[in-house]
Order: structure tokens, then sequence, then C-alpha cells
């Protein structure tokens, strides 16, 4: 190539960010000598550390690189980008087992209670987020951005848009779950669920997003396919609702720019309705959108079989865009929320059984025709069945939000096993699967180390699932029960205490489920450790073969 | 300012009497879309995206 000999100067892109972070280095340290509480220092401190390596990471680059950027395409075929998908691939195994690991400890506290050790740390109320955060939002916001970054890229047939804003995407979001997750642990907290986060880690955030948003976007606008094929556009509805659920639930305003306590803008029922709406659609458009997209190019891919109906995917899409938006109320039944509103959430959460079902037929059946695969490949067993098990948790869903019924299952178990049904079933085994695809293709690899681990992963990770969910509905239900058992003489029969001291062996069981689920968790990690490490390296092609017609 | 609130009630009024068949209308449109026999070619062509790269 000629561009070699050429001399070699930094990109605008290069020079600019590394000024940012060189300003944003001494603001941190600033901040950090002017800190109001040592939460803040602390995390001002690690932003200040993280700038400053940030410059001298980019630095190496521009002095390890060519002196010109990597070519979009080669030899014809797109030049596609894997390094950022695979820091994001390794993230989320390592944020799957923290995660997993502090929900089996906080299940043991449940049982337990001697387990939180009596120190503010280690207490129930600073690990559940610690615990909800990590699973949804490390792992599974992880596993959304390696795979929404490969599927955009290989559907697209183009290389991922931009040099740094690939990386600056994955480690920025890396470093947004760091001070999340440790402000948990020091305290640091608005009290919001799944939006635990205080101000200045959702300021960054909203920077890391809108980048996340213009990598992908622009990659789809350089599209070589004149098609957008429809996970993309599940990735992108769960990109663009995300950015715009995160703004409307967090507008706060931070008592000083020193410290970390904020108020946020909206009050009394206008904050829980503005919350709810954020929290069921970060189920909807996080939990559901996204790992769909993961359902609509893994499944067919490993199958070998063509999406089962473009249409109904296509409607159902626009169904669950249109739908979903307006179910957060039923996490409000019978509260200070008018009732119609209340009366509205339910509605729209009955209809969302139908797009729901929707996405679910259209991944079951795919596998028309290569049924067969179930018996001798794992991993598409594992996507299938989180298929099976976001069915099933979307059946529930609907059937929980009417108010009836929520009566009795509100603020019991059974939302904590419906929850999990969701989380585990559905969104750690499509990911599970996802990663089992990725690593071989992302590391070149014919295959995995061994599918024989993958087949006890799945059995010890679904045992798992079936104790946990199974536990939780009947100590739900047996505490909902209890709650409004009344005496003839028009007592409450049971105290609080009693419904705590039945739960107690329900308990037990949830969390041996949650166990089974970790042990299948590094048997996974074991086995992905081992195919990049010693997996038999797949001959890539020099030229470009023809595809068979 | 009376103007302004003016404007705004109007369009306020317009949204929360007309988003539903509005949205209704949109899709409609989209489903019509979806299952027109003529765009079936294209929808199949589609669907094998994942089977046929590099």
């Amino acid at each position: 190539m000629s561009e070699s000999n050429t001399s070699k100067s930094m990109t605008h892109g290069e020079a600019g960010l590394m000024l940012v972070f060189s300003i944003s280095a001494l603001l941190c340290l600033f901040a950090a000598a002017k800190a109001l509480d040592t939460a803040f220092a602390f995390h001002a401190s690690l932003a200040s550390a993280a700038s400053l390596w940030a410059v001298f990471a980019i630095v190496n680059r521009y002095f390890d690189r060519p002196a010109s950027l990597p070519a979009r395409e080669i030899n014809g075929r797109p030049n596609y980008n894997m390094g950022p998908i695979k820091f994001s691939a390794a993230m989320s195994v390592f944020w799957g087992i923290a995660g997993f690991a502090v929900g089996l400890l906080i299940a043991a506290q449940l049982a337990w209670p001697a387990l939180n050790f009596d120190l503010q740390w280690t207490s129930f109320g600073r690990l559940r987020p610690l615990h909800t955060s990590a699973v949804i939002f490390a792992f599974g916001g992880n596993v959304l951005i390696a795979t929404s970054f490969y599927v955009v890229q290989k559907t697209c047939r183009t290389r991922l848009a931009g040099d740094l804003a690939p990386w600056f995407v994955v480690i920025g979001y890396n470093v947004f779950i760091l001070i999340a997750g440790t402000g948990y642990l020091l305290g640091v907290t608005q009290s919001k669920e799944y939006a635990e986060p205080e101000w200045y880690a959702d300021l960054w955030l909203t920077i890391v997003w809108v980048v996340y948003l213009l990598v992908f976007l622009v990659t789809i606008i350089k599209r070589k396919e004149p098609h957008i094929f429809v996970a993309n556009w599940f990735y992108l509805a769960f990109i663009v609702t995300i950015a715009v659920l995160h703004l409307g639930n967090n507008p706060a305003l931070p008592v000083s720019v020193f410290g970390s306590k904020s108020y946020i803008a909206w009050g009394g029922v206008q904050d829980a309705m503005f919350q709810w709406w954020y929290g069921h659609n970060a189920v909807g458009f996080f939990l559901t959108a996204g790992f769909l997209a993961i359902m609509y190019y893994f499944i067919p891919k490993r199958a070998e079989r063509p999406v089962y109906s473009y249409r109904l995917s296509i409607i159902h899409f626009w169904a669950i865009i249109f739908l979903y938006i307006w179910a957060g109320p039923h996490h409000l039944h019978y509260t200070a929320l008018p009732d119609w509103a209340q009366t509205l959430g339910m509605t729209f959460s009955i209809m969302l059984w139908m797009p729901s079902w929707g996405g679910m037929i259209n991944g079951l059946m795919t596998l028309s025709g290569a049924w067969d695969k179930l018996r001798t490949d794992p991993v598409l067993r594992m996507l299938v069945v989180s298929v099976a098990f976001y069915g099933m948790a979307t059946f529930e869903g609907p059937l929980m939000s009417i108010k009836v019924v929520n009566s009795l299952s509100h603020y019991t178990d059974w939302t904590i096993g419906h929850v999990h049904a969701g989380a585990l079933g559905w969104v750690g085994f499509v990911s599970f699967g996802a990663l089992y695809c990725l690593v071989p293709w992302l590391w070149d690899r014919k295959g995995l180390y061994s599918l024989k681990l993958v087949n006890w992963h799945f059995w010890i990770a679904t045992i798992g699932i079936v104790l946990y969910i199974s536990a939780m509905w009947v100590s739900g239900i047996l505490q909902g029960l209890m709650w409004r058992a009344y005496t003839s003489l028009g007592f409450l029969e049971y105290s609080f205490i009693e419904t705590v001291e039945a739960m107690h062996p329900f308990y037990i069981i949830r969390a041996a489920g949650g166990a089974l689920f970790l042990i299948g968790s590094l048997i996974m990690a074991y086995n992905l450790w081992m195919t990049v490490r010693l997996g038999e390296a797949e001959v890539q092609s020099p030229v470009a073969l023809q595809p068979a017609e | 300012m009376k103007a302004i609130l003016t404007v705004h009630n109007i369009a306020s009024d317009f949204v929360t009497s007309f988003w539903t068949p509005v949205f209704v209308g949109i899709f409609i449109a989209i489903v019509t879309y979806a299952l027109w026999p003529r765009n079936k070619a294209a929808f199949d062509e589609a669907a094998k995206m994942p089977l046929r790269e590099e």
C-alpha cells in the first residue's frame, strides 16, 4: 500500500478525544479535592484516573497503529471490526458471574440474615441493586452491545462506523457500571428501582449512549445491503427507547456539583408514574426488544433456517412498539395513581399477549425442518428453551397485571419468581446461547471447546430455574393468602413475622436454584476460556468465495 | 403569553383527541404493507439474510 510511506498523523478523533480526556482528568481531580462526601471523592478520583488512562491508551494506540486507519473492505469483503465486540463479550461473562454470585449471596441472606455480616456495605439494601444492575445492565447490557455491533456489521455487510467511537462505547459503558456498582456499596443511590445511579453516573451514561446510537445508526446508513434486517430494527428500538426512558426518568438537581446527593425533578405520584413508565419499558425495550434482536439473528444462524415468517416479525415489532409504552401503570395498582390510568396500564398489558406470543411463535417455528438439531446441538436447545421461557414469562406478566390478580400477587415473591422466569430463562439463556455462538466466531475457532459442557450447563441451569421459580410461586401465593386471611372476628389472622417464617423453606430452595444457575455459568466461562485458548483455529480462505446459487 | 397558551391548548386537544385514530391508522398501514402479496418475495428473501453472509 502506498499510504504506508506517507507520514503518520493523528486523526481529529484521536486528538480531540485526548484533549477532552485531559481536561476531564483535571476537572475530576479538582472535583475530588472539593468533594463533600467520601463516595463522591472516590468516584471523582476514579473518573480522573480513568480519563488519564484513556489519554495514555489513545497515545499508545496511535504509536502502535499503521499510518492509515483499517480499510473498510479488503479484497471486496467487509473488514469487520471485532475488537470492541471481544471486549464486551468477555466483560459480559465476568459481570454475569459477579451478578449471579451476588444474587446467590442475597438469596442466602434472606434465608439466613446473619450473612449480612452486620456491615453496611454488605447489607441486603445495598447488595440488591448491585445484583439487579450487575445482571441486567452489566451482563445483559454487554451482551446487547456485543451482539448488536456484531449483527449490524454482518447483516449490513459493512465495517462498524467510527475508529475510537466503538471502543469509547464498550469501555465507557463498563466504566458507568463500575461507578454505579461501587456507588451502591458506598450507599450512593437515588432510590429509583433499576435507575439507582446518581446524577453524575446518569450524565456519563447519557454521553456513552448517544455515541452508541450514533455508531449503530451510521453503520446502518453505510450499509451495503439495501434491506435493513429485522434484528437491527429491534436493536434500534432498544437503543432509542432506552435513551428516551433514561432522560425522562432521571432529571435531577444535585445538592452540590461536588456531592453525590441529588433530588429528582418529579414529585409524588408523577414521579411514581415516570419511574414505572421507565421501569416497565426497561423490561420492554432492554430485556425484550434487545434480546428479541438476538433471537432473530442467532436462532436462524444456528438452526441454518430462515426466519419463519418475516411478515410476522414486522407486525409484532410494531405492535410491541405501539403497546409496550403504555403498560407501566400496572406497577401502581391500588395506589394514588388515578384509577383510569391503572385500568389503561392493565388493558395494554393484556394486549401485549399477542405481539409477545407472535415473537415466541416466530422464534420457535424458525426451527421447522430442523427440529432434529435440538437433540444434537445443546446451544440451539438453549436458544429455543429461552424462547419458551419468553412465552411463559409474557403469559404470566399480563395475567399478573390484571387488577384482581395483582391484589394477590403484588409485593409478594410471586413477582420475584416472574421476574426470574424472564431474567434467568429468557434473557439468561438467550445470552448464553448467543455467547456460545459468538465466541468461536470472534476468535476464529472451528467450534466450541466442548459441547458436552454446554449440555451440563444447560441441564444444571434449567434445574436451577425450575427450583427458583416454583419455590417463588408457592412462597408468593402463600404470602399473599396469609396477608389477606381474616379470622371470624375480622382480625388479621397472621402477624407479618409469621408470613416471613412460612417463607423460610422456600428461600432455601430458591438459593439452591440460584447456586445451580451460578455453577452453570462457571461451566460456561471455563468452556469459553478453553475455546479461546485451545480451540482449533478456523482457516480463513484468502479470496472471497462465490456463494452457491 | 395567552396566544401561546391557546396554541398549546389547541395542539394538546388535537393530540389527546386524535392520537388513537392516528396511531391505529399508522398500524393498519404497517400491517397492510407487511401482508401485501407483492411484498412477499422480498420478505422471503430478507428472512434468509442471516444465512447468506461473507
